[in-house]
């Protein structure tokens, strides 16, 4: 069976969710071999994660020369790889930095690339979800290896037992691909809530909170949802970008979204339109965004929400 | 030193959007404009010309796409580009992102033979297909520094840094000119083309080219060579209507929980 380049998703060595979603997609191609970059002393602890959902191999490619600039060393580490291993696929997780390495690679492998696929079939047929959501397009790659970037939550990750056998990859990176680099990070402050992108149930806010978000962030919390905003709330300063949901900001695709005072532009719905349910607090019975719920509550987000907590926590008792 | 922008011409995302009958994207028969996104590229480009004064800088608006798509560059244009470069080629038409990186890479490769190109400014992503790939992809096909997705630009001589909005962090992102920038909507404000600009906007230079005029030939661009291929394009049916309560005395947030209940998510 063929391999499948599957890049690990990570922070300092901790996997993230989409990679075991990611895996789970790579077994109905082929044989998924993980693509760890980061320090060699995190990977046979990475190793331990990734076997469990079916890596056979993992490629562990030290990021020394490669952290400290942006996008073009990875691309080249992963030509190198698809080179040495001829992959019947590479997968990516879609992020906007591995979409650009994707793009990059695209190129340089002269091969066709699909972006935000939300379904990846065992033939290589992709689903993508566009249009703000209101189509959807499959489509697949013709030409050489086929580039796929996956969003997050487009499969449920399930467990199956692969050999994990760790194999170091040096890669070479050219004095060209060094020509952006990384002067400085400053690493966002955790909320000690789920990842946006990866939680299962997100509550937002948008101007309607008129800068209040503790309503919000207390409703949240008594469901153990991630906290997302509208760019009008991240406009104006009242959270930061990170949060934002929409076009330009995060795409979530939960099982459930929560939006409060929330109007459902196009823009914001691009990025929650494809969530499984869908409910609105909102003053305005007429909002948009009445149009897309499940559930929806006229009223003011000030009382609902925080009676609302109450109540979700009597519940949990 | 000469600054090209890229705009791409795109549906009206408020309107109606549809695919043609070979699954590609309805771009005539819809209402289109100059992708938001890029107004902030070409606010950027204004912005990077008015802080150097006393520098010699030009400002090229460079766009690929149908008849049509000139208004996107003619609004480039109206707010202050100095010349434009309006690609069309009937065989363009359904290329993907390699061949519409290749198309713009050799139009941005002439652009620089005539007038330089210190300077390659794209959007973070079009407002229709939201790829987000094709200012990497320009890099990599110019052998230029890729400084991509700048929410803050600062340069000095031919030192340009920006700020980054990654995934976990915040980074700081330097590189020497020439390069690829683009940048985000948390850039700035972009402005509205002013009267005077509107006019003066008429009298600018604009050149059409076509494939030939790039070097490139029918078959290495379009729909029939793309290296991927849409196989179907289904509209999503629309959500079913929900149930809506109206918050009396308490009423709502009850109705709320018991909902959640019923989905089990409590
Ligand atoms: C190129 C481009 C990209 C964009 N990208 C994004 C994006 O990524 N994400 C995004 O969100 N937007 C984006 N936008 C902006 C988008 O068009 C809207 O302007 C934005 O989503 C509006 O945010 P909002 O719904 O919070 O505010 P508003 O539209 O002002 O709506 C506020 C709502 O709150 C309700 N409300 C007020 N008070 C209360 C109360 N006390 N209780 C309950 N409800 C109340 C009101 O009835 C109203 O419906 C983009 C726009 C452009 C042009
Ligand atoms: C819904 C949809 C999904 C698609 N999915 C894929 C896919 O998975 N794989 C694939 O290969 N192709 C795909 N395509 C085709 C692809 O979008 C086109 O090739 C498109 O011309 C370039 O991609 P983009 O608009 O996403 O550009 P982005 O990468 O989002 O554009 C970023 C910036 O590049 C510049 N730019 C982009 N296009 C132009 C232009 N024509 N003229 C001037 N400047 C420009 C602008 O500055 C823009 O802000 C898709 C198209 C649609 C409509």
């Amino acid at each position: 069976m063929s391999e499948v380049l599957v890049v690990i998703d990570h922070a300092d060595g901790e996997v993230k969710k989409p990679t075991f979603e990611l895996l789970t997609i790579a077994r109905r191609l082929g044989e998924p071999s993980a693509v760890f970059f980061g320090s060699p002393e995190q990977g046979d602890a990475v190793a331990e994660k990734v076997k469990k959902y079916g890596a056979a191999k993992v490629y562990v490619v030290d990021d020394a020369q490669i952290k400290g600039y942006l996008v073009a060393p990875k691309a080249e580490a992963l030509q190198q790889l698809a080179e040495k291993t001829s992959p019947a696929a590479i997968l990516l997780p879609s992020t906007f930095e591995n979409k650009e390495v994707a793009g990059r690679l695209a190129i340089k492998l002269g091969s066709g690339l699909i972006t935000d696929a939300v379904d990846v079939a065992d033939d290589g047929t992709t689903t993508q979800s566009v249009f703000a959501g209101n189509y959807t397009v499959q489509a697949k790659v013709t030409h050489g290896t086929p580039i796929i970037t996956v969003k997050p939550n487009s499969a449920a990750p399930e467990e199956a037992e692969g050999a994990g056998t760790v194999e170091a990859f040096a890669a070479t990176v050219s004095d060209a691909a060094k020509t952006a680099q990384i002067v400085a990070t400053q690493p966002r402050q955790s909320t000690g809530r789920p990842e946006l992108t990866e939680a299962a149930i997100v509550v937002s806010g948008g101007r309607g909170t008129g800068g209040n978000f503790e309503p919000v962030e207390g409703f949240a919390d008594s469901l153990g949802a991630a906290v997302g905003a509208s760019r009008a709330a991240v406009d104006s300063g009242w959270m930061p970008h990170a949060f934002q949901v929409g076009q330009t900001g995060k795409t979530v695709s939960p099982q459930l979204y929560v939006a409060n005072g929330i109007s459902g532009a196009i823009q914001h719905r691009a990025g929650m339109q494809t969530s499984k349910t869908i409910i609105a607090v909102n003053k305005d019975p007429e909002a948009p965004i009445f149009e897309l719920v499940d559930f929806g509550v006229v009223g003011d987000l000030h009382t609902v929400l925080p009676a609302a907590t109450e109540k979700v926590k009597e519940r949990k008792g | 030193m000469n600054i090209v922008v890229c705009v791409k011409y795109v549906p009206d995302a408020t309107a109606d959007r549809k695919f043609e009958d070979d699954y590609t994207v309805d771009r005539v028969g819809v209402d289109g404009l100059l992708s938001e996104l890029d107004e902030y590229a070409v606010e950027q480009a204004l912005q990077f010309r008015e802080k150097r004064e006393g520098e010699d800088i030009t400002v090229t608006a460079l766009t690929v796409g149908p008849e049509k798509a000139v208004d996107a560059v003619r609004k480039a244009l109206q707010m202050g580009a100095d010349s434009g470069v309006h690609v069309v080629d009937d065989a363009i038409a359904g290329s993907d992102y390699l061949g519409t990186s290749l198309v713009l890479a050799k139009a941005i490769e002439k652009v620089k033979a005539d007038s330089g190109a210190d300077l390659v400014l794209c959007g973070m992503a079009s407002t229709d297909a939201s790829g987000s790939v094709v200012p990497a992809m320009l890099a990599e096909r110019l052998g230029m520094p890729q400084v991509t997705l700048a929410s803050v630009i600062e340069s000095q001589g031919d030192q340009v840094r920006i700020k980054r909005d990654n995934e976990g962090s915040t980074e700081v992102i330097g590189a020497t000119l020439p390069i690829v920038l683009s940048v985000t909507d948390q850039s700035g404000e972009a402005r509205y083309p002013s009267f005077k600009g509107i006019m003066a906007a008429k009298k600018k230079p604009l050149e059409t080219w076509s494939l030939s005029d790039l070097g490139l030939d029918a078959e290495q661009v379009g729909l029939s060579v793309a290296y991927t291929q849409v196989e179907d394009t289904t509209a999503r049916p629309p959500r079913t209507a929900g149930e809506i309560v109206t918050d009396e005395d308490g009423s709502g947030a009850g109705a709320l929980v018991d909902f959640l209940a019923s989905k089990k998510f409590i």
